[in-house]
């Protein structure tokens, strides 16, 4: 029987915001038990879980395998340089695979927009997006969005700006979903050529200049700025690109209030974000760390038909 | 070996024969013999040894031409070959289609041409007219042999699949091309604008996190070779145009005499972008689907004739090269089986034109265009003719396609007309169920 957020996890876009909200609120308890000696409890013990990774990732996987044990599942790590994907089989025959070895859960980075979604309508088992080329990743943002509110309270009314290479982001755009969703005004900034051009129809303000943005904004999301798209001409230089959007202390200082920083990494310090921003008060950036863990053991929870009124039993490892 | 003809006489009774060509319409008899018309109009007598159709309530209209298909061979028979591809064709009630050069081996050279023509004769369905290449394999370099093979039976010329782009090269072709009187067809895409994109580039590609295809990569183009046909005078055909700039551009284009011609595909006027959501690779086609805006002007642009033809661009390909992600899968759609009942549904229905546009726009330009035999039913004539129910609910079934093609997007859509019969040199070679 399908848990409260249905069947499988492909991104904020189709959630609303109770759902959200939900995982927000059950990934709390979660938290605490990465605080404990023993950090684990025996909430999927008996449960297979694959993580497809098609696409190099350290933090992400790294994550969800945390999660994954944390919660006493059984794991099984698939990078594609050591799959069959390198020898040419296709998403479809990998599908069919996983579904052959009666597995429960897939979580799957891929470097396709869609790929989640594609193997989510092909197999039976639970499906998470960590991340499906340039269209969605959403625990990064519900781990940015637990972040904020653990300092806000609630997002309502709060302005969050994501700054950088938006059009190139799946961050970018689970932020959008679920910020919005949730009552925050999301602006975007970054030069226009890294901006999708029909970006303003998602509900969200494009900010030309940094400065505007960190005078406008409680809250700072700091995209990393990817060399290849300097390689394809996308701006002029990585020098230039930090010094007309990069957040650097000297911007923040002149800002009307104190702004949280979030980056969801790795950081390319000098690069979009200075080190003293990164490594400053305001940054939140190892807390998003510390939160992807906890949102991570939520959403395995919830997809696995978990109550959120059991969470806190969950985490007591009586559920 | 000539294309089959039908042995004995065949009368069409009591249809409403609709023939833009001749300012015919009018409720009246068909007479067909040794493949041409031999009388049209008023109330015919039945020869001896006849096969007589009895039209009764059905539209009687010179046989349907599509300039715009793909069917594979050489190179590609797993996917299409000729023959299912021109029996595709008559499923749609189309008599005529002519087939692009991008095969494998491009048809860029007389013996490839004479091949396909074979093929097409061989297969005794629809006729099959060869399109050669501009430039020796599609390159983009090289002129190919244009004069070989227009004597082999080429009827066009066309890079597709891809633009020509060198400017150069164009005109080159356009000027060269104007003593054997053929069209040179454009696929109008910048590249640098295009390379790497899935879709249409509006708010649908930015939600989905697709790299979008600006519409200007098609205007670009457009222009360009509008501008490149009043330089050399040359016939400048514009393929399945996507965008309301570019209907523009070609009112723009027309207005000033320029010898310009356009195409807009039956998915292009009837389906949105909107039709990708969920990454339905079914929908993915280039051009790709764009906005409700640009689908307006499309059809406006078939109702006041800036557009000229309605084609397919029929592109069959295997399932399991579209069972993929959205990006890597191949472009395109089955288009000839669903043509006349897209066409119908979207346009005739809607009452965006009348029956007589809709037979010109399918038959009867398509044949003075790219001047082939057909497109009328006037007395002597090609004995090719579509006969349809413009009123014919119908449900569309993959499964039951003549291609060998299963991609569409319309797969369980219902439409409002379809082919009856379709007749080729006098002979039915193909009644709907």
């Amino acid at each position: 029987m399908p848990g409260p957020l249905g069947k499988d996890l492909l991104g904020l876009a189709p959630l609303s915001a109770a759902q959200i909200e939900l995982i927000l609120d059950t990934a709390g308890p979660f938290r605490e038990i990465s605080e404990r000696a023993i950090k684990k409890v025996p909430t999927l013990r008996g449960a297979t879980i694959v993580n497809l990774f098609f696409e190099a990732s350290t933090r992400t996987r790294i994550s969800f395998e945390f999660a994954e044990k944390r919660l006493s599942a059984d794991t099984v790590n698939v990078a594609s340089a050591g799959s069959s994907v390198s020898k040419g089989e296709t998403l479809v025959d990998t599908a069919r695979n996983l579904e052959a070895m009666k597995i429960d859960m897939v979580v799957i980075r891929h470097s396709a927009s869609g790929a989640a979604r594609f193997l989510a309508e092909r197999i039976e088992s639970n499906v998470i997006n960590a991340g499906d080329g340039t269209h969605e990743h959403p625990t990064q943002g519900l781990l940015d969005m637990l972040t904020l509110r653990d300092r806000f309270g609630s997002l309502k009314g709060k302005r969050i700006c994501i700054v950088g290479d938006v059009l190139h982001s799946r961050v970018a755009r689970s932020n959008i979903w679920g910020l919005t969703k949730l009552g925050a005004e999301v602006a975007v900034c970054g030069p226009r050529s890294l901006l999708p051009n029909a970006i303003e129809d998602m509900g969200v303000t494009v900010i030309d200049r940094i400065e505007d943005a960190i005078a406008w904004a409680d809250a700072l999301n700091i995209l990393r700025l990817q060399l290849e798209r300097m390689q394809a001409g996308y701006i002029p230089s990585l020098r230039e690109y930090n010094r007309v959007f990069g957040v650097t202390s000297a911007r923040l200082e002149r800002a009307p209030k104190d702004l949280l920083i979030l980056h969801p990494g790795p950081m390319n310090r000098g690069v979009e974000i200075d080190s003293d921003v990164a490594d400053g008060p305001h940054s939140v950036i190892l807390d998003q760390v510390t939160n992807g863990v906890a949102v991570r053991m939520a959403v395995l929870y919830l997809l696995a038909g978990g109550k959120p009124e059991l969470a806190e039993a969950a985490k007591k490892g009586n559920a | 070996m000539a294309h089959p003809i039908g042995t004995r006489d065949l009368l069409i009774k009591g249809g409403r024969i609709v023939d833009p060509s001749q300012g015919l319409d009018a409720v009246g008899d068909v007479l067909l013999r040794n493949g041409v018309v031999e009388a049209c109009g008023g109330s015919l007598g039945t020869p001896d040894g006849a096969e007589v159709l009895d039209a009764t309530g059905l539209v009687v209209a010179p046989g349907f031409i599509d300039v715009h298909v793909h069917l594979r061979e050489p190179g590609r028979e797993d996917v299409e070959t000729v023959a299912s591809g021109a029996h595709s064709a008559v499923a749609g009630g189309i008599t005529a289609v002519c087939a692009m050069p991008n095969t494998k081996p491009v048809t860029d050279n007389q013996a490839v041409v004479g091949f396909v023509k074979r093929q097409g004769e061989a297969a005794g369905y629809a006729r099959v007219y060869p399109y050669g290449a501009i430039s020796v394999g599609q390159k983009g370099e090289t002129l190919a042999e244009i004069a070989e093979m227009v004597g082999a039976g080429a009827v066009a010329f066309s890079d597709d699949g891809k633009p020509v782009e060198s400017a150069q090269l164009m005109r080159t072709a356009l000027e060269y091309a104007r003593a054997f009187n053929v069209p040179i067809a454009e696929h109008c895409e910048d590249m640098t604008l295009a390379r790497g994109g899935s879709m249409n580039e509006g708010i649908m590609s930015a939600k989905l996190g697709l790299k979008g295809i600006p519409a200007e990569a098609e205007e670009i183009y457009v222009i360009r070779d509008i501008l490149l046909a009043k330089r050399t005078g040359g016939h400048i055909h514009l393929c399945h145009l996507s965008t309301k700039g570019s209907v523009e551009l070609v009112r723009w284009g027309k207005e000033r005499g320029i010898n310009v011609t356009a195409e807009v595909c039956s998915h292009h006027i009837s389906l949105t972008e909107d039709a990708v959501d969920g990454y339905n690779t079914n929908a993915k086609m280039n051009p790709p689907l764009r906005t409700a805006e640009d689908v307006e002007a499309l059809q406006q642009g078939v109702a006041d004739g800036t557009i000229d033809l309605l084609v397919t661009d029929h592109a069959p390909h295997h399932y399991d090269e579209k069972e993929r992600e959205f990006a890597d899968a191949p472009n395109g759609i089955v288009g000839l089986e669903t043509a006349l009942g897209v066409n119908t549904t979207y346009l005739l229905h809607r009452g965006l034109i009348n029956l007589s546009q809709l037979v010109d726009a399918m038959s009867c330009k398509q044949a003075r265009i790219f001047r082939l035999p057909g497109g009328s039913l006037a007395r002597g004539g090609l004995a090719d003719v579509t006969v349809f129910d413009p009123n014919k609910v119908w449900t569309c079934d993959p499964t039951q396609f003549k291609s060998k093609g299963r991609n569409t997007p319309y797969g369980g859509h219902t439409f409002t007309g379809q082919a009856r019969y379709t007749i080729v040199g006098g002979r039915v070679v193909y009644t709907a169920a």
